[in-house]
């Protein structure tokens, strides 16, 4: 299929909600991308002749008379160093220096910005996630800058009528050495914009062995750093428009509760406090009761002195203990079928091994640092937002819809977040749309004024959009030889996508779907319990379930059948060539033969390994551990290799890995958890985050790749908890199947 | 009321509660928004600032407790050569993802390298222990810290000697 510009702009995206993409669908679309989705560029030339923005060839690329270039990225920077890369693209193709170049977040608008990776499948969204901006703006971005180096090129060569083949360019400076001129991208700005844009065809890429920048460290600073050290970078927290309210809201403390009755009459003693509205809550937001104030301390202020009697949803999930005891229910009996090759033995052949797992994974936070927050401003017909925004398409139409507006009154500024790990990118809108019905509910009483919603780290922890728990039910057989013979995998979980149990969720079995092991009997179930509890993807979705039950079960496989968890993997990924170089570097780099030197005291030191590919990324990891004569245990170094195709900066591609190594060693630790209807964790406390102590030592090395990128921003994390899981069994011989762990482990 | 406050060696007012918390004074009182809010219970560090010299999470001060004491914020690192260096090395090395923590990581790092210019690991982890970082850039900010303190005078390594 081409992905031709016309067809983004007749496809309306409609919100998230059918979203549901095979890993199938997403290699199959990601080979059709072809260069045409930006290349056509959105703007009527004519009328850009005399912009003010100076050269506008498309909507990527802008170069001002000054000869700056301003790059346009439609993906979000929460962190992943996305800025960063899409500036290297375009200064790689554009020949011009990191400091001859600004990045601006593009405002929402589908038609220019849809996200080339999800609209070659059909799913045409602006949008930030997957690990898509890298692999999306590969093509896009350099064929923008390619085009407008062209086109300026073109405009020297008119101007000093020689021809554009005897032209070259240096940090932004054209030369023709036959006749010594030279000027800056700056002088042609004003006939370049007169210029045709140039046939597709004519518009060359460098070949990946003229590269200067992409592929080199150190060739590109962050962008986006020097504001992040002097405190000036501008997040939603700290977005500040003339007249505004800030809005801190009471949430139901019981899952689903309804106001009853509510006295206000203390908060609106609160000085400052300028209203206190009753906000609805529905399928998709709790409701609650809001406070407006003119700021955020007297607004929580007014929230906390509120008196509210809920009433009690009894329909709610009461406790994680209830619902894991369904979910195992549900996973002994069949489920939907995923994937089916051979049959499964009901007996264990003579002299063979079975392994029967149940294995318990709990809802997990997303917890970025800055909680969500959204400042909306309706002014008469037309509406505006500023928010980290991660999916623009759907908040954008969410806002629209909730606000009454038509879709094009409604536009955003896209700020830097402060994380998110795939929270903002909610698929039901959540915060988004909370914002926007307090705004709804406040003009109904008059209240005209901007307004910023600002959650508090309790209302954060506490939004019911969790990383999904669920219940994996599996049984593998290994004959007398220790060959796997079998291989049956269950997966309860709720659907991200609200999907009946009949249909099958590939998000949420991802990673089992795929399971790359020769086995010759596989069983994939799924079942959908459909608890009233919404799902929410989380940096690296379903591979942070099924990595750990995917990777501990092949490396009890392995032990069960005495042999090398490494060689056993091996043997198994034949048929992947490219898994089999990513396990043999980091095996080789661990040094996963020797042996590992006991700790001081005598404390048992050990390795563990696993492999994912996640994101059309392969990830392997080995982590070294440490357990202790009680069990407890600190992870010291962890090993990785990678193979993401091309490396735009090696810099951050070492960051990211570092970044999901530590997001997971979280995962030892953290769970939120259902009591008495009640959320029990509502901040750090009981929410452990990884310090700094426990960060261990990490190595990162990339497989040399002139491939296509993939993304590097979440396969880091599927991995790690399986490799520390092996490194902690291989010294007490159990596999735990329970997470978290704790800070000790059954010896 | 109005407090009057001495913040990166200005003089401001500010006319709030007594119990408002410094970080939002420093925030919505004052436009200072590099102090950040993340967990308003002193459990995450975002909000580290300086009182005197000494790190305190904003976050849990009421503004009547800072009286005429002497705050410094992220907006005033740069007021000193040591924070200087922070900021460079926090830049060199690349040390911030999503960035909303590294106000109060930077602040915490000043107060430890000034304890101890020459800081141990074991000193970074209690000095940094405050300050959580959800992309865990903690491996970086170790290397950073070690870095500036290389770059500091060796005489200072007596006077943290003297400290320890």
């Amino acid at each position: 299929m081409s992905i031709k510009k016309d067809h983004l702009m007749e496809t309306p995206a409609e919100g998230a909600a059918s979203f549901s993409v095979s890993r199938r669908q997403f290699l199959a679309g990601l080979g059709a991308l072809t260069l045409a989705v930006s290349f056509k560029g959105p703007v009527a030339l004519a009328a850009e002749q005399d912009s003010p923005l100076g050269f506008v060839p498309n909507a990527f690329i802008r170069v001002g008379k000054d000869g700056l270039v301003t790059v346009i990225s439609s993906y979000l920077e929460m962190g992943q160093g996305t800025f960063t890369g899409i500036a290297t693209l375009a200064a790689e193709e554009l020949d011009i220096r990191p400091d001859q170049l600004k990045v601006e977040a593009a405002p929402a608008d589908v038609k220019d910005y849809a996200n080339p990776v999800l609209a070659a499948i059909g799913f045409v969204v602006q949008g930030t996630g997957g690990s898509t901006a890298m692999r999306g703006a590969w093509d896009t971005m350099r064929k923008a800058a390619a085009s407008a180096r062209l086109m300026l090129l073109q405009a020297a060569a008119k101007t000093w009528k020689v021809d554009v083949a005897s032209l070259s360019v240096k940090d932004g400076v054209i030369s023709h050495a036959g006749s010594g001129k030279s000027a800056g991208y700056g002088d042609f700005v004003a006939l370049a914009s007169t210029l045709p844009l140039p046939d597709e065809a004519s518009v060359k890429l460098k070949d990946s062995a003229a590269f200067t920048k992409i592929g080199k460290r150190d060739s590109m600073a962050r962008v986006d750093i020097p504001a992040k050290v002097n405190g000036s970078a501008i997040y939603t927290q700290d977005i500040k428009v003339p007249g505004m309210l800030v809005a801190v809201i009471a949430h139901p403390p019981t899952l689903f509760a309804k106001v009853g009755k509510v006295d206000a009459s203390k908060a609106k003693a609160i000085a400052g406090v300028e209203a206190v509205l009753e906000i609805p809550g529905d399928d998709i937001i709790q409701g609650g009761v809001a406070v407006l104030a003119k700021n955020t301390w007297i607004a929580k202020q007014g929230r906390d002195a509120l008196e509210i009697t809920w009433v009690e949803d009894t329909k709610a999930p009461v406790s994680s203990e209830a619902l894991f005891s369904d979910f195992k229910k549900l996973g002994a009996t069949t489920g939907t079928k995923v994937v089916e090759r051979g049959t499964q033995p009901d007996a264990v052949p003579a002299g063979g091994r079975e392994i029967a797992a149940v294995f318990e994974l709990p809802y997990l936070a997303h917890a970025p640092m800055e909680p969500m927050n959204v400042l909306i401003h309706k002014d008469g017909d037309s509406c505006h937002v500023w928010n980290g925004e991660q999916w623009h398409t759907a908040d954008r139409a969410a806002v629209a819809k909730e606000l009454g507006l038509a879709l094009d009154k409604v536009s955003i500024t896209q700020l830097y977040a402060g994380g998110s790990f795939g929270r903002r990118a909610n698929p039901r809108c959540d915060y988004v749309i909370e914002g926007a019905r307090i705004v709804k509910v406040a003009q109904q009483q008059n209240i005209m004024a901007p307004i910023k919603l600002v959650w508090m780290r309790e209302d954060d922890m506490r939004a019911l959009q969790y990383r999904p728990m669920t219940v994996h039910d599996t049984r593998l057989v290994l004959d007398k030889d220790g060959n796997l013979v079998s291989w049956r995998w269950r997966v309860v979980g709720d659907s991200f996508f609200g999907l009946p149990t009949t249909k099958v969720d590939d998000n949420l079995v991802e990673g089992a779907n795929d399971l790359p092991y020769a086995v010759p009997n596989l069983l994939v179930e799924q079942h959908i319990p459909g608890t009233k509890l919404p799902v929410q993807w989380m940096r690296s979705v379903g591979h942070t379930h099924t990595g750990v039950v995917g990777e501990t079960l092949i490396d009890e496989a392995a032990r069960k059948a005495g042999k090398d968890p490494y060689q056993f993997r091996r043997a198994l990924l034949k048929e992947h060539p490219k898994m089999l170089a990513v396990l043999d570097l980091v095996a080789q780099k661990s040094g996963w033969d020797k042996p590992l030197a006991s700790g001081i005291n005598g404390d048992r030191r050990s390795r563990g390994i696993a492999i994912r590919e996640s994101f059309n990324t392969i990830v392997a990891q080995v982590a070294e551990v440490t357990l202790k004569a009680d069990g407890s245990y600190s992870v010291d170094k962890v090993y990785c290799a990678v193979d993401c195709g091309q490396v735009i900066n090696p810099g951050i591609l070492e960051s990211q890995v570092e970044g999901g190594i530590g997001f997971a060693l979280s995962f030892l630790r953290q769970e939120i958890t259902l009591d008495k209807g009640r959320i029990v964790q509502g901040n750090f406390n009981t929410y452990p985050v990884l310090r700094i102590n426990a960060m261990p030592a990490v190595e990162v090395y990339a497989v040399p790749s002139t491939e296509h990128p993939t993304g590097i921003g979440e396969p880091g994390v599927p991995p790690l908890v399986p490799a520390v899981i092996n490194a902690l069994a291989s010294l007490t011989g159990k596999y735990p199947r329970k997470l978290p762990l704790g800070n000790e482990v059954d010896l | 009321m109005a407090y009057q406050l001495k913040i990166n060696g200005q003089q401001l007012q500010a006319d709030v509660d007594a119990d408002t918390p410094l970080l939002w004074v420093l925030r919505d009182t004052l436009d200072m928004k590099g102090t950040k809010f993340g967990c308003g219970m002193s459990l995450c560090g975002a909000c580290t600032v300086h009182l005197n010299g000494n790190p305190i999470r904003s976050c849990v001060t009421p503004v009547a407790a800072v009286g005429d004491g002497a705050v410094t914020t992220v907006e005033g690192i740069g007021d000193d050569e040591l924070g200087q260096r922070i900021q460079r090395t926090w830049k060199s090395l690349d040390v911030p993802q999503c960035g909303y923590c590294q106000a109060g990581q930077m602040m915490s790092a000043l107060a430890l390298l000034r304890q101890h210019p020459k800081p141990t690991d074991e000193q970074i982890d209690i000095g940094m222990g405050m300050n959580l970082c959800r992309c865990s850039t903690y491996l970086r900010i170790r290397q950073a810290i070690h870095q500036v303190a290389g770059e500091l005078a060796p005489a200072k390594e007596s006077e943290d000697a003297a400290h320890s």
